[in-house]
């Protein structure tokens, strides 16, 4: 059984071909899912589609139904009533743009220019050839945003990021900008929140008046940067918070409202603690459903059932980890799986990783739902989709098949052949 | 009834049991044995300790566990069965078992039960939550070699994270120093039950382990102070150096000990040196190496190194090369514990792979461990283990879960030394057991009871009115929280 598998392996090897070369040769042909258990995501039903057939012509998703006739020619894959799921997200994190923690050379994550920068767009160092592409891609996502972070030399402003898309496409459009408020910036604003609060207001103030003269120059922002927090003051984009105290949450709110800016909260921790609030000012959520422990003072609420009670309270939820590792990106199906096993409905959660970060971020076009005539953008699974215990038998994302190989798949396939001839020593 | 563990009978068992000599057993850490030896006797063995355990199991009702689906630890699987436990012990399995007088009796028709889950790597305590400058208690980085230190004495028994371990199923623990140093410190293995104090939760008679380092974490700490190692070969100097000297050590005491023995009257004992004696109890077979090491290369080394001076290396600790020696690892009979897929966060974790667990486990006579290194993964160890089975059976093996169950138990029990004692579900070890609503390894899968010693640790069905931790007593801010 063991040379029988070897051999197996062995002819998968050698068939496999480079990512970029299966996948164009896979573009044009027709491609049809038949029998599978479909979460279009579309509309507010959270019930599948049993049974569904979709097809895949061009690129597009041509048709979704039942006994849909087969084009000739057309690759057919039976699914016998598994699930088919959008391709899902992987959070906010740093795929493309940091090959490597820990390797200063590889990360283009944050920049050290001693200087507030909204204007630094981390999707400027984006890479698609990175190989986390096709590991993350293999294991089912499909979409994630690039997200700048703050660090020691920068500021409470990290700047921007955006979507990209797993298939290699570059960045959208749309742009989000990050800010990290409270106890992990405090060393970024002289050592308070309070001054957070005091520099995010003069740095709109010298947005909002670009040509005030100041006697003593010792504005904040460059006039780049002037420009683009003056952009996202008039609703170029969200303004993502990092932010998990409820009473920084409160002050977050309370500067969203006053500046008329659309803000989304990310992390979160103690964020159901103000739930009413939120939701009354339609402020969504990007919860880490597993943090759950107080990791410094600002998340002494942190609960495992966060995601459960925002949801309840009319709070839109959607998911990412808190660390933006590019690793953890695949955590993100297991964490929304354990925010349903807290409390979440089952279809909430899955919203939580496909349709609902698509909107907020600007990418509902392309990504987190099946719709006829959009870019076609699947998910098969050998399994619950937001279970551990399954993995993806077909990917397709950018409207091609992909290869469910990757730099991963080939490390194991060298050492199992190894370990199978008694070698791996 | 009151189980009181005496420390030095069970430490004599577990020496005994490891084939350690009578000697270290003779002087067994009783305090006044301890204090004696320090006037009369040698310098006292490593496996002494001043620090003896307090951990007294709590009085519990018998209870019968019925209907379950148990995954023993031994690699069965029973559907429909009993599991008894009485007196802290697992004291029946079987079909049909009849109920002790009294007893608690558990409904498990449709559960799964297991024995307790036991993670080899973990820091709470020495860093414990919440993550303040005060709190970091797990690294000694003020030299590579901090061989002295004993992570017990960092932990804080007050840290939120057991607790939530716990609800994951955690019944027993390895608390390590960090990787900062090329030896970094006595390890320390607790039962997961809330303590005022670190003794209070000691795993009566459990070895001690030393936690080693390999690769970028100690050159990259002491190399950027322009102190040794700054390079891996730096490293491998490092621990030689350290092993040199206690050879020396070792040879010292056997040539008191034996002018001892031989009636001499003026002998004069070594100077106790802390460092030492740790080192010489791995030289001694009497403490366990736990060694932080990435790369299939450098492990290979370790290896050798420990072939140089006659010492085991129990497990490699978060090896992710380790499918790339996974024939080498077992023939050596050395663990690796590992995350399910964690990679590319630093460079010598690039060829992280989410098969290293099936491929471990492949290996004839290989040890795979779920390990978390982190106070998020140990709550979740079934979790990370259930990924490993995915990707074991994308790559065409598949792993029952009453195997891969060993990954979590069995295995770390092994390694840590307690086997003969807990990490399965057979008569006469202790009952440390969980329940769970189903198939543990999925993302479902809650722990709804978790007994250590026969006693009620959690139970999901009747949580607590108070959080066992002080921490998070009386703070406004959990207020409304299920503790």
């Amino acid at each position: 059984m063991i040379t029988r598998r070897f051999t197996t392996l062995a002819s998968i090897a050698m068939l496999a071909l480079p990512i970029s070369v299966a996948t164009a040769e896979n573009a044009s042909t027709a491609l049809l899912v038949r029998g599978a258990t479909v979460y279009t995501l579309t509309g507010n039903d959270a019930a599948p589609l049993a049974d569904t057939d979709v097809l895949v012509q061009d690129g597009r998703i041509a048709a979704v139904g039942r006994k849909l006739p087969a084009p000739a020619g057309a690759r057919i894959v039976e699914a016998r009533g598994k699930p088919l799921t959008p391709g899902l997200f992987g959070g906010l994190g740093r795929i493309g743009i940091e090959e490597i923690g820990l390797e200063p050379t590889t990360g283009d994550y944050a920049q050290r220019l001693n200087q507030m920068r909204p204007e630094f767009d981390v999707t400027l160092a984006y890479n698609p050839e990175s190989m986390a592409l096709p590991v993350h891609r293999s294991n089912g996502i499909t979409f994630a945003v690039i997200a700048p972070s703050t660090t020691t030399g920068s500021s409470i402003v990290a700047g921007l990021g955006a979507a990209i898309g797993l298939d290699g496409t570059a960045p959208a459009n749309a742009r989000a900008l990050f800010v990290d408020l409270g106890a992990n910036s405090n060393s970024l604003a002289g050592g308070s929140r309070a001054a957070q609060f005091m520099l995010l207001r003069q740095a709109v103030t010298e947005a909002r008046a670009p040509n005030l003269v100041m006697v003593h120059d010792d504005r904040l922002l460059t006039p780049s940067g002037r420009q683009t927090l003056l952009d996202f003051l008039k609703g170029a984009g969200p303004f993502v918070f990092d932010v998990d105290r409820a009473a920084d949450i409160r002050q977050t709110i309370a500067f969203a409202q006053r500046e008329n800016v659309r803000a989304i909260i990310r992390g979160g921790a103690e964020a159901w603690r103000v739930a009413a609030e939120l939701a009354a000012a339609k402020i969504p959520v990007l919860v880490d459903p597993l943090q759950n422990l107080p990791s410094n003072f600002d998340a002494i609420g942190a609960t495992l059932e966060n995601a459960a009670r925002l949801r309840a309270a009319g709070v839109t939820v959607a998911f990412s980890m808190r660390s933006p590792d590019v690793y953890d990106a695949g955590k993100l199906r297991q964490a929304a799986g354990n925010a349903v096993a807290h409390g979440l409905p089952w279809a909430a959660g899955l919203a939580a990783i496909t349709r609902t970060p698509a909107e907020l971020f600007g990418v509902a076009d392309r990504y987190g739902s099946i719709e006829k005539g959009r870019v076609a953008d699947l998910v098969l699974w050998n399994g619950d989709p937001l279970d551990v215990s399954s993995l993806p038998e077909l990917v397709v994302a950018g409207g091609r098949e992909q290869s469910l190989a990757s730099r991963h798949t080939a490390l194991r396939d060298r050492y199992y052949e190894r370990l199978q001839r008694n070698a791996a020593r | 009834m009151r189980h009181r563990f005496d420390a030095t009978t069970a430490w004599c068992i577990t020496a005994l049991g490891a084939l350690l000599t009578l000697t270290g057993c003779a002087s067994a850490p009783t305090r006044s044995a301890a204090t004696k030896s320090a006037v009369t006797q040698p310098a006292a063995p490593s496996t002494a300790t001043p620090f003896p355990s307090t951990y007294v199991s709590p009085d519990s009702a018998p209870t019968l566990i019925r209907g379950a689906t148990v995954l023993t630890g031994t690699g069965e699987r029973r559907d429909n069965t009993d599991v008894a436990l009485r007196g802290g012990k697992i004291v029946a399995i079987g079909k049909d078992l009849v109920a002790d007088a009294g007893a608690r009796v558990i409904d498990a028709r449709g559960k799964w039960v297991t024995p307790g889950l036991i993670d080899v790597h973990s820091h709470l305590g020495v860093y414990p939550s919440p993550g303040v400058q005060a709190h970091e208690d797990g690294n000694e980085a003020t030299a590579p070699s901090t061989a002295n230190v004993w992570a017990e004495h960092s932990i804080w028994p007050q840290d939120p994270g057991f607790g939530t371990a716990l609800e994951g199923g955690v019944t027993t623990l390895q608390i390590l120093p960090g990787s900062a140093n090329l030896i970094g410190g006595r390890s320390v293995v607790v039962k997961n039950v809330h303590s005022t104090t670190y003794q209070g939760m000691k795993f009566p008679g459990a070895p001690q382990g030393v936690k080693m380092a390999c690769g970028e974490n100690p050159k990259r700490v002491y190399g950027s102070r322009r102190l040794a190692p700054s390079t891996r070969m730096g490293n491998v100097a490092g621990w030689r150096a350290q092993w040199i000297e206690a050879q020396d050590y070792v040879r010292e005491q056997d040539a008191y000990r034996a002018k001892v023995a031989a009636g001499a009257k003026d002998a004069k004992p070594p100077k106790r040196d802390l460092r030492l004696e740790t080192l010489a109890g791995v030289l001694r077979g009497e403490l366990r190496v736990h060694h932080h090491c990435y790369r299939a290369d450098e492990m290979a080394t370790v290896l050798d190194v420990a072939r140089e001076f006659g010492y085991k290396v129990t497990a490699f600790h978060h090896a992710v090369e380790a499918y790339k020696i996974s024939n080498l690892l077992a023939d050596n009979g050395v663990c690796a514990a590992i995350w399910a897929d964690w990679w590319a966060f630093k460079m010598e974790s690039y060829d992280g792979i989410p098969e290293n667990l099936a491929l471990v486990d492949a290996a004839p006579g290989g040890c795979a461990i779920v390990h978390s290194d982190s106070e998020e993964g140990i709550q979740r160890l079934n979790q990370e283990a259930a990924k490993g089975m995915a990707y074991g059976a994308r790559m065409g093996r598949a792993i029952a879960p009453e195997h891969a169950i060993l990954w979590l138990t069995a295995n770390p029990a092994k390694s840590l030394g307690i086997e003969a004692r807990t990490g399965t579900l057979e008569v006469g070890k202790m009952a440390d057991v969980v329940v769970w609503n189903g198939n543990p390894f999925s993302v479902r899968a809650l722990a709804e009871q978790v007994f250590i010693d026969g006693a009620v640790r959690f139970d999901r069905g009747a949580p607590r009115a108070q959080p066992e931790s002080d921490f998070l007593l009386g703070q406004p801010a959990t207020m409304g929280v299920t503790p």
